[in-house]
């Protein structure tokens, strides 16, 4: 849908699993779930994560497929393997540092989340984004989501990777980016750019 | 002898709970085929009543689409409204009637079944009177059924024994808002949440019960408001909560009168808006004298300064909304507890303008539109008392009866129980209720049950109570009947058909009319169809409190929703109470109510002295007849846990997923812990929702709220400890399932 984005927003997430169980119903999958839900750390706190792919400008699961089966669209959605192409090596799901792909051993094929490319296409919100109760996924115009009080980045730091996304992920306002390596953090002696 | 024929192994055999994971035609199949039409229409479920469009084809519903022009959740479902479909081509689907035989239940025409029926209520009520049949309803029923339903019991069966689940679910919260304003609706529609500046939320865990409103609480917050949480556990929406407040349970009323004592101390209150529009302030004023910040902190666990900060919040907001649920409605002073949050909301005179209001969170799917016609035990259409002789005389006349015809009114729904156990009750005609899990202290209710002279039920699937019944008639599904629910809000809506019943299942209020005409009250009953109820439930609640008279389906349709009061064709409706500062009581004033603090029907001490607390898990709902046989529903949550504190598992030994035994003064139960930092360390909580030896409601307790009836669930003392290697014995578990369902 043109000028929709996907927000991601744990702090919303109240840990329903509506978006894991409407994925299954979508019409490309049914029957098969693409969400990842985390409990945080149930014994200390209900905090809990859903999340959907983030759709990288420079898929690291596509950069390490052998046989080129992982292909992006011109609008930015990194879609399932080609089912003639996938040789479910399991490449993909080893190599995204967000542990999206799924190797789907019946049918021998890496799926992933699509961002509903069959309700996008034709002018529908994606369907996890559309039922989830806390709009913790949503999908949104970037005025709605900037009136809410946390702000929308999509550039990850893993070590020495930089990812940008499609996808943005809603973090605290005073960061820019999200950095989750502890290495990203440390002096190593040299000014950093 | 109303008693199951057969084991519950045997019965669940034949009848389930079966789990189904696929849609009809499967996921890969017929499914994906595209539907021959959509229709909007509403979950089945809880009182949010969220809009959704179930997907039909070949009168079977093989899907949903989100609805997304619905105003109050614009496409938002939780996990139950998502699988919703999957209940319907069940294969448990009750199909043809049953009755009970010694070798088990046997099919029967409906002929048999129905005469059966009228015979043994005639009997029954020509050997011990008319008021030793009881009728239990539903607030899952449509309002057309409720109304029936009502009537049904009145005029057909002549007692004045009728009652509905929602005793156990709205009625501290309704008693309430009518002893104050005059009216038992929430004050407010949904709108105006996200416009508070500050939200006070207690004993409401709104990210699993009522999980739409999440998203208005999220969007108050963006909005710069601020959250106050009352609540024993960190529910979902504590997350994000600006203040928490953990709560003792059972102490809730210490502290809402210590927040008044602040505001009153401070001088928060608004005196202008309390002498204009209110009465009783002086006396409310000397009730909160004693309960300063330091004894409510004794009282509730709540540290004095969170007390202060609560109260000066909302007393120094513009805009200040408040929500209960039945956190704060379960227990034996229920009622004191809403008054004491509509005191707080009166005193700062936070009700009646944009972003302002008490308001209760309705749980069941027409948890409002059940309460307002009739099926309540003292009440007759249009919120009516049954005592009134006015409204005696008014809805005499509308049914074409003698006034002295009508009943006086009869016992609430666990007092219809207690009157069963003492053989006071012989006979029990059923709808759209499983007490056997719902109602509390379980194996009383199930030796009640056994009591019976009679018991006949209409239910789709073969429930745990409906195993007790001698007859039992297939009825239909929220999908197969058309007729208006009123969600939380007061938003009326319109439940439209999907798809006919299947086999020889039939549409309840078909069913209830033709029960009507057996009993030789045809002419009373003239129904052919839902709109025909309505027409006359339209008759019979104007003038009422509840005033539907302007209320028609295709009103409903075109604004997508209509807020009651709506007394003429032409009235757009009433989406929030109270706007120019008139309530519904006789002199037109808001009033004050002093509430007196007493302790738990169920005291914590010596021998028992850890709080027990029961509730909801997101995936299932209620006592679980329809969400325990959606397979991915169950999944999400299979077995009920025993949340647990580290600190007191700690001090019986208990780590995560050990089996604890949890006792009260009734039963045993054993569980698995769920060892989590969420929850007071005094407290323990286990969900409600399944049977036998997983049920919950072994443990609580029948104490009642004087005035509204409801159960105390919400309190109850207990111990636990590790389970023993015998008690944890998967064989024996099974065994002590047997004896205890089967005796």
């Amino acid at each position: 849908m043109f000028g929709f984005e996907f927000y991601v927003d744990p702090s919303r997430c109240i840990g329903c699993r509506s978006c894991l169980q409407a994925c299954e119903e979508c019409e490309t999958h049914r029957g098969k779930s693409m969400i990842q839900f985390d409990f945080i750390d149930r014994p200390s706190t209900i905090s809990t994560a859903a999340y959907v792919c983030w759709h990288c400008d420079e898929p690291t699961c596509a950069q390490v497929c052998p046989a080129d089966a992982i292909k992006k669209g011109e609008d930015g959605i990194v879609h399932s393997s080609l089912k003639p192409r996938c040789i479910a090596c399991n490449n993909c799901v080893l190599a995204c540092p967000f542990g999206i792909p799924k190797m789907m051993e019946a049918e021998q094929q890496m799926m992933k989340c699509d961002m509903c490319y069959d309700r996008t296409s034709v002018g529908k919100r994606p369907m996890c984004a559309t039922v989830c109760p806390s709009q913790a996924l949503a999908y949104i115009t970037p005025q709605e989501a900037a009136k809410r009080p946390t702000r929308p980045s999509n550039v990850f730091n893993f070590g020495n990777q930089t990812i940008k996304t499609k996808v943005f992920m809603m973090v605290p306002a005073q960061f820019d980016s999200l950095s989750l390596d502890v290495a990203d953090y440390i002096w190593e002696g040299k000014e950093n750019a | 002898m109303a008693k199951p024929p057969l084991s519950p192994d045997v019965l669940i055999e034949q009848f389930g709970p079966h789990l189904n994971y696929t849609p009809p035609g499967g996921w890969r199949d017929e499914s994906t085929h595209p539907a021959e039409k959509l229709v909007k229409t509403h979950c089945c479920f809880c009182g949010q009543q969220c809009g959704i469009q179930l997907k039909v084809r070949e009168n079977t519903i093989i899907g949903f689409e989100p609805w997304e022009d619905f105003p109050f959740n614009k496409g938002m479902l939780c996990p139950k409204g998502v699988k919703r479909y999957m209940q319907s081509s069940h294969p448990d689907r009750l199909l043809q009637p049953l009755m009970r035989t010694d070798q088990g239940f046997r099919p029967a025409t409906w002929d048999e079944a129905l005469d059966l029926t009228v015979k043994r209520i005639r009997e029954i009520q020509t050997k011990y009177g008319k008021d030793a049949v009881a009728i239990y309803g539903g607030a899952s029923l449509s309002t057309e059924k409720s109304y029936l339903l009502g009537k049904f019991a009145r005029l057909a069966v002549g007692t004045r024994h009728i009652d509905y689940n929602g005793r156990l679910c709205m009625v501290s919260a309704g008693t309430a808002y009518k002893l104050a304003f005059g009216v038992d609706r929430s004050t407010i529609p949904w709108e105006e949440i996200p416009k508070a500046n500050t939200l006070f939320v207690i004993g409401a865990n709104i990210g699993d019960c009522a999980p739409i409103t999440t998203d208005y609480i999220w969007r108050c917050r963006d909005n710069g408001g601020r959250l106050i949480v009352a609540d024993p556990r960190m529910t979902p929406i504590t997350r994000n909560a600006d203040l928490y407040l953990p709560v003792r349970p059972g102490t809730d009323l210490a502290l809402l009168l210590a927040m008044l004592h602040v505001i009153v101390r401070d001088k928060l209150e608004d005196r202008d808006f309390i002498e204009k529009y209110t009465t009783g302030w002086s006396e409310v004023v000397a009730s909160v004298q004693d309960y300063d910040p330091r004894t409510a902190a004794e009282m509730t666990g709540v540290p004095p300064d969170a007390i202060e900060k609560a109260a000066q919040w909302m007393g120094k907001s513009d805009r200040v909304i408040a929500m209960h649920a039945r956190g704060l409605e379960h227990q034996s002073k229920g009622v004191e507890n809403c008054l004491g949050v509509i005191n707080i909301m009166l005193a700062l005179g936070k009700i009646g303008r944009e972003g302002c209001g008490p308001t209760m969170i309705t749980g069941q799917g027409n948890g409002q539109g059940g309460r307002e016609h009739g099926q309540k035990c003292d009440q007759l259409p249009g919120q009516r008392s049954l005592t009134d002789p006015a409204a005696r005389k008014y809805i005499a006349e509308v049914w074409g009866i003698a006034e002295s015809e009508l009943p006086q009114p009869g016992l609430s729904a666990q007092e219809i129980m207690n009157a069963i156990h003492a053989g006071e009750i012989k006979a029990l005609f059923s709808l759209c209720f499983n007490p056997l899990v719902s109602l509390p202290d379980s194996n009383f209710t199930r030796e009640a049950l056994t009591k019976l002279e009679f018991f006949g039920i209409i239910d789709f699937f073969m429930s745990e109570t409906a195993r007790y019944a001698d007859v039992v008639l297939p009825g239909s599904l929220q999908e197969e009947e058309e007729g208006l629910a009123c969600s939380a809000e007061g938003r009326v809506i319109h439940w439209v058909p999907s798809v006919s019943p299947p086999g020889q299942a039939r549409r309840d209020s078909e069913i209830i009319v033709d029960l009507a005409q057996r009993l030789g009250r045809g002419d009373k009953f003239p129904f052919h169809s839902p709109r025909e109820i309505l027409e006359e439930l339209r008759i019979a609640s104007k003038g009422g409190v509840a005033d539907y008279y302007g209320i028609t389906y295709e009103k409903v349709d075109a604004q997508k929703g209509v807020f009651w009061p709506c007394p003429t064709l032409d009235h757009p409706g009433t989406p929030r109470l109270f706007e120019d500062k008139k309530f519904y009581t006789s002199d037109g004033k808001a009033h004050f109510q002093v509430t007196n603090w007493r302790p738990s029907g169920d005291p914590v001490d010596q021998e028992y002295p850890i709080y027990l607390t029961t509730g909801r898990v997101v995936s299932q709902y209620l006592s679980g007849t329809q969400t325990r046989r959606i397979g991915a529903l169950v999944e999400q949550y299979p077995e009920p846990r025993v949340e647990i504190h580290p600190r007191l598992a700690e001090q019986h030994e208990i780590k995560e997923g050990d089996f604890v035994t949890v006792s009260t003064r009734r039963d045993e139960l054993t569980l698995q812990a769920s060892v989590v930092r969420t929850i007071r360390p005094d407290t323990v909580f286990i969900p409600y929702h399944w049977p036998g030896k997983r049920s919950a409601n072994r443990l609580t307790h029948r104490t009642l709220d004087p005035r509204s009836k409801i159960p105390e669930f919400k309190v109850s003392a207990c111990r636990i400890r590790k389970a023993s290697e015998l008690e944890t014995s998967t064989d024996d578990r099974e065994a002590r399932h047997d004896i205890t369902e089967g005796r």
